[in-house]
């Protein structure tokens, strides 16, 4: 489901299945895009931060065209406990491999791995980056 | 053959894309086929101009045909000039028929009269568009032909489209000239200028697609709001404000292909809006400000803006008004009480 911020409009509420998983889009050429994420951050439930949010931040291949501040991203991810993973969209590669990163990750989120749980996962992902 | 004619004309020739020197020497014609026939077009550009210019000298050339090889130039590629639009008023109603030749003569001793040293060259075209050419000299200098002015003006029509040369001295005379020989009696500059001469042409004649006020008892089907690849999988949470958004785009700017513009820009006077206990600029002046928006293509791009999600709909009209009003230069200043719109002024 594609959303441009939340909350989700209330109409299709009948409609959605179970939310597994939240990736947060934020273009690093759009200060417009960090804030909307900001904002639409206070609308998830604290159940979710267990594990079951993401930040991808897309855009980062068109180094002049920066509009925020790498250690603002990072910092958002701190504070909500969630990862950040930084992509290009434009480079096929890249946007293949991140689509996979993503599945993986949702597969835990929706419990389909036996022995791993979100909260598992996303504190192993912490640990190493304080490496 | 002069020497200026002559260098004249090898720097024309040295101007033209390569591919395109035998074609443009074809419109030309000044050269004949056999002629033509003789010159290498695979060499580099500094030998064909020569061996062009030698042709030139047997056939003696003088600056009036190299005017028009230049004029032939620009208006193949007009897009690299910066193009004024001028608009021109009849005193009357009345329709005159317009005759070329008198057209023609009424202008060049226009001209002449003012200023001994000038070059007028005319050319038509087959959309009714005249070209002029004028290289301007003073009484005691020749006309530098480096620096001309190119006028394209469709007799149907009161607009005139002015690349002027760097020297803006000599625009007043251009002006007088061309109302006198059109039969108006003014003629004002319109606050639009681009480099790409059609798009000018479109926003004035009003060839570009309008949104026109109908009404549809349900909404129209076919304007889906992304054009799926057929995944089935994805599903769009904000339909609803994606449809509004696209509703309100197709209001501002219809769905064809807008007229190409480079800039927008606005010169505000208006007076500073702050919090007033934070007491900045106590001294109640308007606060002078410059808006530039620049962009290969601004029409399009600001088309695409709202459902990039970056602005939101509907966008200010101070920005879809541009091809209605036919302007990409404005002022604005502050609203007067009497009138509650009307605060761009001209």
């Amino acid at each position: 489901h594609v959303a441009s911020s939340l909350p989700l409009p209330p109409e299709r509420d009948h409609l959605r299945p179970r939310i597994d998983m939240i990736v947060f889009m934020i273009d690093i050429k759009s200060k417009y895009s960090f804030r909307n994420v900001e904002a639409s951050l206070a609308y998830v439930d604290a159940s979710f931060f267990l594990g079951k949010v993401c930040f991808l931040v897309t855009g980062v291949g068109r180094v002049n065209c920066c509009s925020i501040e790498t250690n603002a991203i990072c910092k958002l991810g701190a504070t909500y406990c969630s990862p950040v993973l930084f992509c290009e969209l434009e480079l096929e590669g890249i946007r293949v491999a991140t689509a996979q990163r993503l599945l993986r990750m949702l597969q835990i989120c929706a419990g389909h791995i036996p022995g791993v749980s979100a909260l598992s996962f996303v504190s192993l992902i912490r640990n190493s980056d304080d490496d | 053959m002069d020497e200026t004619v002559a260098e004249y004309i090898r720097r024309t020739v040295l101007k033209i894309p390569r591919d395109e020197i035998k074609m443009m020497l074809q419109k030309w014609g000044f050269l004949s086929e056999a002629q033509l026939q003789t010159l290498n077009f695979h060499q580099i550009k500094d030998n064909i101009s020569q061996e062009v210019v030698q042709l030139c000298e047997e056939n003696s050339a003088d600056i009036k045909q190299a005017a028009v090889l230049d004029i032939i130039y620009n208006h193949i590629y007009q897009n690299k000039r910066m193009w004024r639009v001028y608009q021109m008023k009849k005193s009357g109603e009345e329709l005159e028929y317009f005759d070329l030749t008198d057209f023609k003569k009424k202008f060049k001793g226009r001209l002449r009269s003012a200023l001994k040293n000038v070059t007028i060259t005319f050319r038509e075209y087959e959309d009714n568009a005249i070209w002029i050419r004028v290289a301007w000299g003073t009484p005691y200098k020749k006309p530098n032909q480096y620096k001309a002015s190119y006028v394209v003006y469709h007799s149907q029509t009161p607009y005139v489209f002015i690349s002027a040369s760097v020297l803006k001295s000599n625009l007043p005379l251009l002006c007088q000239a061309l109302i006198f020989a059109s039969n108006y009696h003014d003629i004002r500059e319109m606050e639009l200028r681009s480099h790409s001469l059609n798009s000018l042409k479109d926003i004035v004649f009003k060839r570009y697609s309008q949104n026109f006020q109908t009404y549809y008892p349900k909404p129209l089907q076919e304007g889906n709001v992304e054009p799926e690849s057929g995944d089935l999988r994805i599903v769009q949470e904000n339909r609803s404000e994606k449809e509004r958004i696209q509703r309100l785009n197709r209001e501002a700017f219809a769905d064809g292909p807008q007229p190409k513009l480079e800039f927008a820009q606005y010169r505000l006077e208006t007076m500073f809006k702050s919090d007033p206990r934070l007491g900045v600029l106590e001294k109640k002046e308007p606060f002078r400000c410059l808006v530039k928006f620049s962009s290969p293509h601004l029409l399009e791009s600001l088309k695409s803006l709202t459902a990039a999600g970056m602005a939101d709909a509907p966008l200010s009209p101070l920005l879809t008004c541009i091809p209605q009003q036919a302007r990409n230069y404005f002022k604005i200043r502050e609203k007067k009480s009497l009138f509650p719109e009307g605060f761009v002024s001209p």
